[in-house]
C-alpha cells in the first residue's frame, strides 16, 4: 500500500464518518426540535397534554371566547365535535365543555384527540385539569358518549387576548395505543 | 504504466473492450461519460413528464390525464430532474474533468465511483416503477410532505428505497470527489491555483456529504413510520408533521446550492475563455462560493414560513436569506467585471453561459422577493415560486451543464462539433425557456396555485403561452443529443490542445481527444503557474 493509497483510505473513511454523523443528526433533529418547541411554545405538545391542578383566582372583570373545534383526522368513520362551540369565560375560574364523539368505522377502535391552540402563544396560560386527550379513547362498535375536558385560563394571560380556539383531531390510534 | 512510453502503439492505452469496459469500468472518463448519458436519458424522461403537465394546463378544464396521474408528474418530474438529470451530470462531469483539471492520472476512489454509478440505473428503475404499481407513482409532490405521502400505496416504500439509493450513490461520488481533489493534485497546483470548477465541486461535496445523510435519515423515519409504529410524524402518536418539514428543509436547501455551485464553477472557467481575460476576483469567487455553502445551512424555513414559527425565527430566517444575496451578488459582479472591456466572442458556450447570467440573476431576483415574509404568504405555492426556482434551476444548472458540455466536448472527442447548429440550439432553448417560464411569474402573482391540474379561466392565455414555450423548448433539447451524435461521429477534428485561443487551464495543455489516462508524469510548476488565475 502507497503512501497515496493509505491517505485515500484514511480521508475516505474520515469522510464517511461524517456522512454517518449527518445520518445520525438527521435523527438528533428530532430531540432539538421538540427542545426548540418547548423554549418557544410554538407547536408545543407536552404544554397542551399536562395536567395542571387549578387554583382559582376568578378575574370577573375580563371575559374571553372560548371557541372549540373538532376534526377527525381521515374523513369518515367518525362523529366528532364540540357540545357547544362556543363558551364565555372568565380568567382565573374554573369550567368544563363536553366533546362528542360516535363510532361509525363498523369496528372496536382506539381513538387518540390531539389538541392545538391558537393564538399559539396562549398555550402557556391555558391549563387543563381535566381532558379526554390525556389518554387514548376505546369505542366500541357505535359507541357514542360525550368527553368532558376542564380548564383554567390563567388570569396573567396577555390583555389583548380576548378570543382563544381550542381544536382537536381526532385520530384513528389502534395502531399505536400498545406502543404508548 | 510502463508501456505508456511506447506512444508509437495505436491504442496505447489498453482499454477494455466491449460491455466489460463500462460495467467494469474504472477509468474517469469511462465513467465521467456514463454519467453523462445517464443523466441525458433522465433529462428526455423527466422532460417528457413536463410535456404532459404543460399539455394538461395547455387549457382550463380536464383534458389529458386525471388529477392523479397529474400529480404524479409532477412529484416525478422533480424528482428524476433533481437526482437523475442535474446532480448525475454534475457528478460526471467531475470525474471528467477534475483529474485532468488538477494534474491527476484518475480519480481516488475508482472502483467506489463505479459501484455508485451502477447504483443510478437501480435507484431509477425502481422509482419509475412506481408508475405500474396499484395507487400510481408518488403523488404527494417531491418534497413527500407527511401525511400526504404515506396515503400513497404501493409507491410508498418504492420512493423510499429509491430515495436512499441515490443518496447513497451521491455520498460516495462526493466523497471521491473531496479525496480526489484534496490528495491527488499534482504537486505545485495548490488550493488557490485550482481552477475554480474544482472549487466549487470541493464546496458541492462537502454539502452533499453533510446533507444527503440527513434526507436518508428523514426518509426512513417516514418508512419506520409507515410500517414499524413509530409516530416521528404521526401527530395521534404525539409526532409532528411540521418536523418533516423541518428536517426535510434542512437537506433541501443546500441541496439547491448543491444543484448549482458547479454551475458557478463553470461559467467562472467559460466566461475568461471567452471574455480572453483572466477571471476577475478570482479569490473573492471561492470565498463567495464558501459563504453560500455556509449560509446555505441557516435558512431553510424560508421555505416553510406559512406553517407557523415564532416572529423571531421568521426575521431571522428572512434576513438570513437575504444575506445569501450579497455573495450571489459578488460573483455576478465579478462575471460581468471578467467580461469588462475584454474582446469578447459568441461561441456557444460562452452564449449559454451569458444566459446563464442573465436569466440566473432574473431567478435570484424572484427569489429575493420570495425571502420578504409578508410577501411569501402571498406568492407561496403559487406559479410565482414554480417560475423562481425554474429560472434558477433550467437557465441555471441546465444551461452550466449544456455550456460545460459545449465547452469541453471538443477536448472529450477531440472533434469540434456543428457550430452554426449549437448556435440553433442556444437561441431556440434561450427565447423559449423565457417563453416558457416568463409567464408564469404573472399566473403566480394572479394567484393561480401550482400541483393543480386545472385552474380559473383568467389564467388561460399565459398558459396557453407557456405551454407552447413548454413543447418549443422541450423540442429544442432534442438537438443536443443529435449534435452530441455528430460530432463523436463526424465532427471536424481539434488538431491543437487548446479548441478556444483564450482557455486556460490544464486540461487544455492534454492532447485533443484527452488521453485515456489523464496526467501520468504530473505538469510541471510552470505549466500549472500559467493555467492558474490567482
Amino acid at each position: 500500500m502507497t503512501v497515496l493509497d493509505r491517505a485515500n483510505r484514511n480521508l475516505t473513511l474520515k469522510l464517511l464518518g461524517i456522512a454517518l454523523g449527518s445520518f445520525g443528526f438527521g435523527f438528533a433533529l428530532v430531540p432539538l426540535y421538540n427542545v426548540i418547541c418547548g423554549v418557544t411554545g410554538v407547536g408545543d405538545q407536552s404544554a397542551l397534554l399536562r395536567r395542571v391542578k387549578a387554583i382559582e383566582n376568578p378575574d370577573p372583570n375580563r371575559t374571553i371566547t372560548i371557541e372549540f373545534l373538532g376534526n377527525v383526522a381521515s374523513a369518515g368513520g367518525w362523529e366528532f365535535g364540540p357540545v357547544a362551540r362556543t363558551v364565555e369565560i372568565h380568567p382565573g375560574k374554573l369550567y368544563s365543555a363536553e366533546f362528542f364523539a360516535h363510532n361509525l368505522t363498523g369496528r372496536d377502535m382506539t381513538a387518540q384527540a390531539v389538541p392545538n391552540i391558537a393564538p399559539s402563544k396562549v398555550a402557556a396560560y391555558f391549563h387543563k385539569t381535566e381532558c379526554f386527550c390525556f389518554s387514548p379513547q376505546h369505542f366500541k362498535v357505535n359507541e357514542q358518549r360525550n368527553m368532558p375536558v376542564r380548564f383554567i385560563v390563567d388570569p396573567a394571560i396577555p390583555k389583548y387576548i380576548d378570543r382563544i380556539t381550542l381544536a382537536y383531531t381526532f385520530y384513528d390510534a389502534s395502531s399505536q395505543v400498545s406502543k404508548r | 504504466m510502463a508501456e505508456h512510453s511506447v506512444a508509437a502503439a495505436h491504442d496505447h492505452d489498453h482499454k477494455p473492450h466491449g460491455w466489460r469496459r463500462w460495467v467494469y469500468a474504472t477509468n474517469h472518463k469511462d465513467i465521467g461519460t456514463m454519467y453523462l448519458v445517464f443523466a441525458c436519458l433522465m433529462f428526455f424522461i423527466g422532460g417528457a413528464m413536463a410535456m404532459v403537465i404543460r399539455a394538461e394546463l395547455f387549457k382550463p378544464g380536464m383534458q389529458l390525464v386525471d388529477p392523479q396521474l397529474f400529480n404524479s408528474m409532477t412529484t416525478m418530474h422533480a424528482l428524476i430532474m433533481i437526482f437523475g438529470a442535474v446532480m448525475p451530470a454534475w457528478t460526471g462531469l467531475a470525474n471528467w474533468m477534475i483529474p485532468m483539471q488538477v494534474g491527476a492520472p484518475e480519480m481516488a476512489l475508482p472502483r467506489l465511483i463505479n459501484f455508485s454509478f451502477w447504483i443510478l440505473p437501480f435507484a431509477f428503475t425502481l422509482l419509475l416503477a412506481t408508475l405500474f404499481v396499484p395507487g400510481g407513482a408518488p403523488a404527494g409532490g417531491w418534497t413527500m410532505y407527511p401525511p400526504l405521502v404515506l396515503q400513497n400505496g404501493a409507491s410508498f416504500p418504492m420512493l423510499i428505497f429509491a430515495v436512499h439509493m441515490m443518496g447513497a450513490s451521491s455520498i460516495l461520488g462526493a466523497i471521491n470527489v473531496v479525496v480526489t481533489i484534496l490528495n491527488m493534485r499534482a504537486p505545485g497546483m495548490t488550493l488557490l491555483r485550482m481552477p475554480l470548477f474544482v472549487w466549487t465541486w470541493l464546496i458541492t461535496a462537502y454539502l452533499l456529504i453533510a446533507v444527503m445523510p440527513v434526507l436518508a435519515g428523514a426518509v426512513t423515519m417516514l418508512l419506520t413510520d409507515h410500517f414499524f409504529g413509530t409516530t416521528f410524524f404521526t401527530a395521534a402518536g404525539g409526532g409532528d408533521p411540521v418536523m418533516f418539514q423541518h428536517i426535510f428543509w434542512f437537506f433541501g436547501h443546500p441541496e439547491v446550492y448543491i444543484l448549482i455551485l458547479p454551475a458557478f464553477g463553470i461559467v467562472s472557467e467559460i466566461i475568461p475563455t471567452f471574455s480572453r481575460k483572466p477571471l476577475f476576483g478570482y479569490e473573492a469567487m471561492v470565498y463567495a462560493t464558501a459563504s453560500i455553502a455556509f449560509l446555505s445551512f441557516i435558512v431553510w424555513a424560508h421555505h416553510m414560513f406559512v406553517v407557523g414559527m415564532p416572529l423571531a425565527a421568521q426575521l431571522f430566517f428572512m434576513l438570513s436569506t437575504m444575506l445569501i444575496a450579497i455573495p450571489t451578488g459578488v460573483k455576478v459582479f465579478n462575471w460581468t467585471a471578467t467580461m469588462w472591456k475584454g474582446s469578447l466572442s459568441f461561441e456557444p458556450p460562452m452564449l449559454f453561459a451569458l444566459a446563464f447570467l442573465f436569466l440566473f440573476t432574473i431567478g435570484g431576483f424572484s427569489g429575493l422577493m420570495l425571502a420578504i415574509v409578508p410577501a411569501d404568504y402571498q406568492y407561496q405555492d403559487t406559479y410565482f415560486v414554480v417560475a423562481h426556482f425554474h429560472y434558477v434551476l433550467v437557465p441555471g444548472a441546465i444551461f452550466g451543464i449544456m455550456a460545460g458540455v459545449y465547452y469541453w466536448l471538443p477536448k472529450w472527442v477531440g472533434n469540434m462539433y456543428h457550430m452554426g447548429l449549437a448556435k440553433w440550439h442556444f437561441w431556440l432553448s434561450a427565447i423559449f425557456v423565457n417563453v416558457l417560464f416568463f409567464p408564469q411569474h404573472f399566473l403566480g402573482l394572479a394567484g393561480m396555485p401550482r400541483r393543480i391540474p386545472d385552474y380559473a379561466v383568467q389564467f388561460t392565455d399565459w398558459n396557453m403561452v407557456s405551454s407552447i414555450g413548454g413543447f418549443g423548448f422541450g423540442l429544442s433539447q432534442l438537438l443536443f443529443p443529435i449534435l452530441i451524435y455528430m460530432c463523436v461521429k463526424s465532427g471536424k477534428p481539434v488538431k491543437v490542445n487548446k479548441a478556444w485561443e483564450g482557455a486556460h487551464g490544464l486540461e487544455w495543455e492534454l492532447p485533443s481527444p484527452a488521453p485515456y489516462h489523464s496526467w501520468q508524469t504530473p505538469p510541471s510548476d510552470a505549466i500549472i503557474a500559467k493555467g492558474a488565475f490567482h
